[in-house]
């Protein structure tokens, strides 16, 4: 369709005009004229919503939102092309069969050989032997090999030594989908560990000896505590009210040396409509202070990260500190045990703070142990009640320990939205289907490519330059402070104004350190070969053709100063403000200020993949990213009256 | 007056020092004149404490026993607690305490006394003089002179002796165009662009009253801050309703039919009261351990502090826009010029001239638009957010100035010379030091007091080489550009290092500076090395080639 106008979210006034493709994979917005052409992809499975508004003169409107929080306003001169284009991405945006998903049409060019290795990259078995299993305690359970009692679970189980077959089993007839308590995380140091399961199918009254037998051979399996705590994701009224369909929590009178506690985590659906106010919050147009603090808080969000991070604390905190072993379990033990169990790895051990160490904690507490990607994310048309953002809030509790722990993670927050992204964005098939026998019977690994090994191959772009592996903060147990802890909580604007490029820092200390230590890693190399060649110089008067051959190496040297320098340099444009302001100087825009480059667009994120979604291409320049930076900056654009005092009142 | 008779009990042992993220300390208590000094005698001096009375903004008793408890609160927002034992001990303290920390008169004050450790490089009173800052404009134009109009104090009080205004204006003229505004403020230059010849004045409000007095003077000198056929706007400070009611007390503002070529915008940005009790609402809730995560966020909106950041970096930015894209000039005031007129004039040039991003040009920075200008240090910052005493001047004028040089910081970080403490140290001497430079109210007061023979100042201090190093941001890269910040709400942030500074762990937050430090400063010995080989190469080789030619 040609003719379409991208709005500016923050400005009517800047449009653009260009031509709108959809083809089977991506919405594409090409724009007019412009020598760049600068284009806008997005991937089908991306948006979440499409929103068809009233006709005005000007044309249809219409409003794509996206899973990754980007927002996109069209305006398309037919009402026919308008509606057309509706149904076709109401239709494209919820595909029906796994088969439709982009990582089945996605070819990276790469050979089978090196698929294959791309998805051994994380290997569990590998991991759980890093921690110290099976050993004299812990040892793999065949009792699931079919997926026979559990079809939720992997195949690979670690239990408790003690914990036979029939124990195992009969557990699990007492759990709810018979999710039985399995291990999640050993700490070699003091074998303490932390098992996970779904509630018990208690009601007011049933027991199971079994998994009273089970829950024994887990705190046995710590000689160094006489009790192990199970910790209820749940809020306590929740967990009762489950007693009536004959589910519940576990009565400490049943179970000897037991601890039993509530953690008040609230459910998926409460957690869907947080998500929901706070980004009508980041959606408003020019928001006062208050409006967006008290949206902010009225959403609840960073309540709820908190209460996230309280449970992953009070578990790291048991294991480390008191050495007791910990149950965790929500309803079903897929959401909020996850979420639980994740961060308690994180803070425990550091080698989860590693890139490759974060990628098998994902694949080890939410891929293998069935976390239902399919029905949170919605990449397949389903229920709506089923989607809710329970890995997004385990995403910025990372992000929220970074910013109180800046050395302690290898990685940066570019890989955190990077994986945010690909969650939603069906281009890899890591985080396809509900659970792992779903993944084995697609045949996933054969068809599709997995998403650990193109970050790990681009793996210089998400370092963090303030790690350093002998620092003190990657070393053991993180102690996150819980004292008097709320204002720790802040809103991530990178996240959830990801596409609002305008709102954030326009110089990245991380670029500029990166680039700093690029630099200092060239000079190092060039010292070595300037004390190299000094050394023959003062040992052999040798002839001047050999001095030759060096100049030109050392010319090579400079231009690589050079180059990297101004990489280091790059201040950043204020993204168009010059349309932001009323128009009427010559002056405006001139040379000067425009030619800046923005640090972050500039970063060429070596990925190609995911420059399907524009922003992280190189050459091209985002739209999304000029949105902001008017209704930021400078309130005139906002209104259309006559004089420029009023532009000007408008603030 | 002698301290000594102020000070009944000077010493106590066995006081039990309590302060946030820190162990209790059992020591030894003395007051002197200007300090209260805590020591745990152990050798290595690692728990001391020495605080400057006119640090200490509320004290507070309480009583278990015959045992008492001061709790200090102070004006860089920590809180200490000394517990004492002795009930008359404990009392004489807390009462020797209060009275020395809210000293009448300026000339007890500690600057008076305090006799510098360092050398003296370079005396930081004669290091921004009005002159060198001429000097260098009259590179650019010769449309402007200094005029020594008010030598004496007797045109402005509140203005230096010498000040920048345009050539074709004489002093008569100015004579009477102070007359005309409120409290002789007439209007001088504070800031002119480079790039394209416009300029930033600044005033006060003119006096035109309910019957629209006029003064031909003064359009004239406003006027002739223009280019031919130029135009410019008037940031009006304050709301167009309350510029309206300052009629009523003789003030006003510049009629459009009488500045035909000035447009009026009116922006609105909060004064005195509302601002300290802002100031105070926020410390409060950053003070509240309450593990509510939305009474946090409720009681930060309803403090308003980020509000107010929000409106006085939006006119910042709107000057600034004038005077860049617009090509305007313009003329900014609100009632008497001394508080939100100089926040915004010094937050354009911020926004516009990269020197001012310096060390040495931020410094320039505050003595001409704050010292010089006749910001009322002395009222504004008598009190900070503990004190129960209601005096009416105070407000935190130049703190939100400061924060919002942070917030553009935070969005520029690699843009300015120096780093957030450099910020923060001008927020604790503005409103306790051992140095001169903050005392008084205006230019007058301090020559009056003799300030720059009987004290030193803080740019003494700041700029030896020692001092310099902490304040230096190693990330700075020199960004001669205008930096356009971003006001929305997603963008501004709590200024935690100063208002959380005492209450979160700030020791990883150090490391990962100490860290950036690191890896910038052992790139730079790299590249010492590697042009040392090199010349050292060089020389070799031109040895080389003349011994074989």
């Amino acid at each position: 369709v040609e003719n379409v106008r991208l709005l500016d979210r923050f400005s009517s006034r800047r449009a653009v005009l260009g031509t709108l493709y959809l083809t089977a994979t991506h919405v594409i917005f090409v724009e007019n004229g412009s020598e760049t052409r600068k284009e806008t992809w997005v991937l089908h499975s991306q948006i979440s919503s499409v929103e068809k508004q009233a006709t005005t003169a000007t044309g249809c409107p219409l409003l794509i939102r996206c899973k990754n929080f980007q927002v996109i306003q069209l305006v398309i001169p037919q009402e026919r092309d308008c509606h057309d284009i509706y149904i076709s991405l109401i239709r494209l945006a919820r595909p029906v069969k796994y088969e439709e998903l982009y990582c089945f049409s996605f070819n990276p060019k790469l050979d089978k050989e090196e698929r294959e290795q791309g998805w051994r990259l994380v290997d569990l078995s590998e991991e759980y032997n890093r921690m110290g299993v099976p050993n004299n305690y812990w040892q793999i359970s065949d009792v699931n090999r079919d997926y026979g009692v559990c079809d939720s679970y992997p195949t690979e189980v670690y239990v408790p030594k003690s914990a036979t077959a029939h124990i195992i089993v009969g557990s699990s007839k007492f759990r709810s989908r018979r999710r039985f308590p399995a291990l999640s995380y050993y700490c070699k140091g003091n074998n303490a560990s932390i098992c996970r399961s779904s509630q018990p199918l208690s009601g007011f009254s049933a027991r199971c000896l079994e998994d009273e037998q089970m829950l024994q051979a887990i705190r046995k399996a710590n000689a160094g505590s006489d009790f192990i705590y199970v910790v209820d994701t749940r809020p306590k009224l929740n967990a009762m009210a489950n007693r009536a369909a004959g589910k519940g929590y576990e009565n400490e009178d049943n179970y000897s040396n037991i601890k039993f506690q509530f953690i008040g985590i609230e459910n998926i659906h409460v957690m869907r409509n947080s998500l929901q106010k706070m980004l009508e919050v980041c959606e408003l147009k020019s928001p006062s202070m208050s409006d967006f603090l008290w949206g902010l808080e009225n959403s609840g969000w960073l309540k709820h990260i908190k209460a996230i991070m309280d449970a992953g604390i009070f578990i790291a905190k048991a294991v480390a500190e008191e050495g007791v072993s910990v149950l965790v379990h929500c309803s079903d033990g897929w959401d909020r045990t996850a979420q639980v169990c994740s961060v308690a790895s994180l803070l425990l051990d550091p080698y989860y703070r590693t890139m490759k160490g974060f990628m098998v904690l994902i694949e080890k507490d939410w891929v293998s142990f069935g976390h239902k990607f399919n029905h949170r994310y919605g990449n397949l048309d389903g229920d709506p009640k089923e989607i809710s953002p329970v890995i997004d809030q385990f995403i910025e509790c990372v992000w929220q320990l970074m910013e109180q722990f800046p050395c302690a993670f290898e990685f940066n927050e570019r890989f955190l939205i990077h994986i945010q992204h690909h969650i939603y964005s069906c281009q890899f098939g890591n985080f396809l289907c509900n659970s792992q026998k779903e993944r084995r019977e697609l045949k996933i690994q054969e068809r599709t490519y997995s998403l650990w090994a193109h970050l790990w191959k681009n793996r210089a772009d998400y370092l963090n330059p303030l790690y350093r592996s002998d620092h003190s903060q990657t070393q053991g147990t993180l102690h996150p402070q819980i004292a008097s802890c709320n204002f720790l909580y802040k809103f991530w604007s990178g996240m959830y104004n990801r596409f609002e490029k305008g709102l954030h820092p326009r110089q990245s200390v991380t670029d500029y350190l990166m680039a700093v230590k690029e630099e200092t890693q060239q000079l190092e190399e060039e010292l070595e070969v300037l004390q190299e060649r000094l050394a023959n110089l003062q040992k052999s008067q040798s002839g001047d053709n050999k001095v030759k051959t060096k100049q030109q190496e050392r010319s090579k040297h400079c231009g690589l100063y050079t180059s990297n320098n101004s990489l280091a340099n790059t201040p950043q444009e204020y993204s168009n403000d010059l349309k932001s302001f009323p128009s009427r100087s010559p002056s405006q825009g001139d040379e000067e200020d425009s030619a800046l480059i923005l640090t972050q667009d500039n970063l060429k994120s070596s990925d190609p993949d995911l420059s399907a979604n524009s922003d992280q291409e190189s050459g091209v320049e985002d739209l999304s990213c000029r949105s902001p930076s008017g209704g930021g900056c400078l309130p005139s654009e906002d209104s259309g009256k006559d004089s420029d005092e009023a532009v000007f009142l408008a603030g | 007056m002698e301290f000594a008779e102020l000070i009944k009990t000077p010493r106590a042992d066995n006081v039990v020092l309590h302060r946030p993220f820190h162990r209790s300390v059992e020591g030894t208590l003395c007051l002197t004149g200007h300090h209260l000094i805590f020591s745990s005698r152990r050798h290595d001096n690692s728990e001391e404490l020495w605080l400057l009375h006119s640090n200490i903004d509320s004290v507070e008793k309480r009583f278990v026993g015959c045992s008492g408890t001061i709790i200090i609160k102070c004006k860089d927002l920590r809180i200490i607690q000394l517990d004492i034992p002795g009930m008359e001990e404990c009392l004489n303290i807390a009462s020797s305490i209060e009275a020395l920390s809210t000293l009448d008169s300026v000339t007890l004050m500690y600057p008076f006394f305090y006799r510098p450790m360092f050398e003296v490089v370079e005396d930081g009173w004669c290091s921004f003089l009005l002159e060198e800052q001429f000097e260098s404009l009259c590179s650019m134009t010769n449309e402007w002179r200094v005029s020594y109009v008010n030598e004496d104090f007797c045109v402005c009080p509140s203005y230096p002796a010498a000040v920048i205004v345009p050539r074709s204006v004489d002093d008569d003229a100015l004579r009477k165009v102070a007359q005309f505004r409120h409290g002789g403020r007439f209007p001088v230059l504070s800031y002119y662009h480079k790039k394209n010849g416009r300029v930033m004045m600044r005033s006060s409000q003119p006096l035109t009253g309910t019957n629209g007095r006029r003064c031909k003077e003064d359009e004239k000198l406003v006027n002739a801050t223009l280019r031919t056929g130029g135009r410019g706007f008037v940031i009006d400070t304050r709301p167009l309703h309350v510029a309206q009611q300052a009629r009523a007390k003789g003030g006003g503002f510049e009629q459009e039919i009488h500045y035909p070529q000035w447009r009026r915008i009116h922006k609105c940005i909060e004064r005195f009261n509302i601002l300290q009790e802002s100031f105070i609402k926020l410390v409060e809730a950053c003070n509240d351990q309450s593990h509510n995560m939305d009474r946090w966020l409720s009681k930060l909106e309803a403090s308003n502090w980020l509000t107010h950041i929000k409106e006085l970096l939006t006119a910042a930015c709107l000057a600034a826009q004038c005077i860049d894209r617009e090509g305007a000039s313009v003329l900014v005031h609100g009632s008497e010029g001394t508080d939100s007129t100089l926040q915004v004039t010094s937050l354009a040039q911020i926004i516009l001239d990269p020197s001012c991003r310096t060390i040495r040009g931020f410094e320039s920075l505050v003595v001409r638009e704050w010292l010089q200008a006749g910001h009322p240090f002395q009222q504004r910052c008598a009190q900070a957010a503990y004190s129960n005493s209601k005096q009416k001047w105070e407000a935190p004028v130049f703190l939100l100035f400061l924060e919002c040089v942070w917030q553009i910081h935070r969005q520029f970080p690699c843009s300015f010379e120096f780093n957030e403490q450099f910020l923060i140290m001008l927020f604790e001497h503005a409103y306790a030091s051992q140095f001169g430079t903050f005392l008084g109210n205006n230019e007058n007061e301090r020559a009056k007091l003799k300030l720059p023979q009987k004290t030193m100042s803080l740019w003494s201090w700041v700029n030896t080489p020692d001092e310099l190093k902490r304040f230096q941001n190693p990330l700075f890269e020199a960004n001669s550009l205008v930096i356009w910040p971003s006001v929305a709400p997603q963008s501004l942030q709590l200024w935690e290092g100063v208002f959380l500074r005492w209450n979160r762990p700030s020791q990883f937050l150090e490391e990962a500076e100490a860290e950036r430090h690191k890896i910038v400063q052992y790139n730079k010995e790299l590249q010492a090395k590697v042009n040392a080989l090199r010349r050292q190469l060089a020389e070799l080789e031109a040895q080389q080639d003349e011994e074989n030619p």
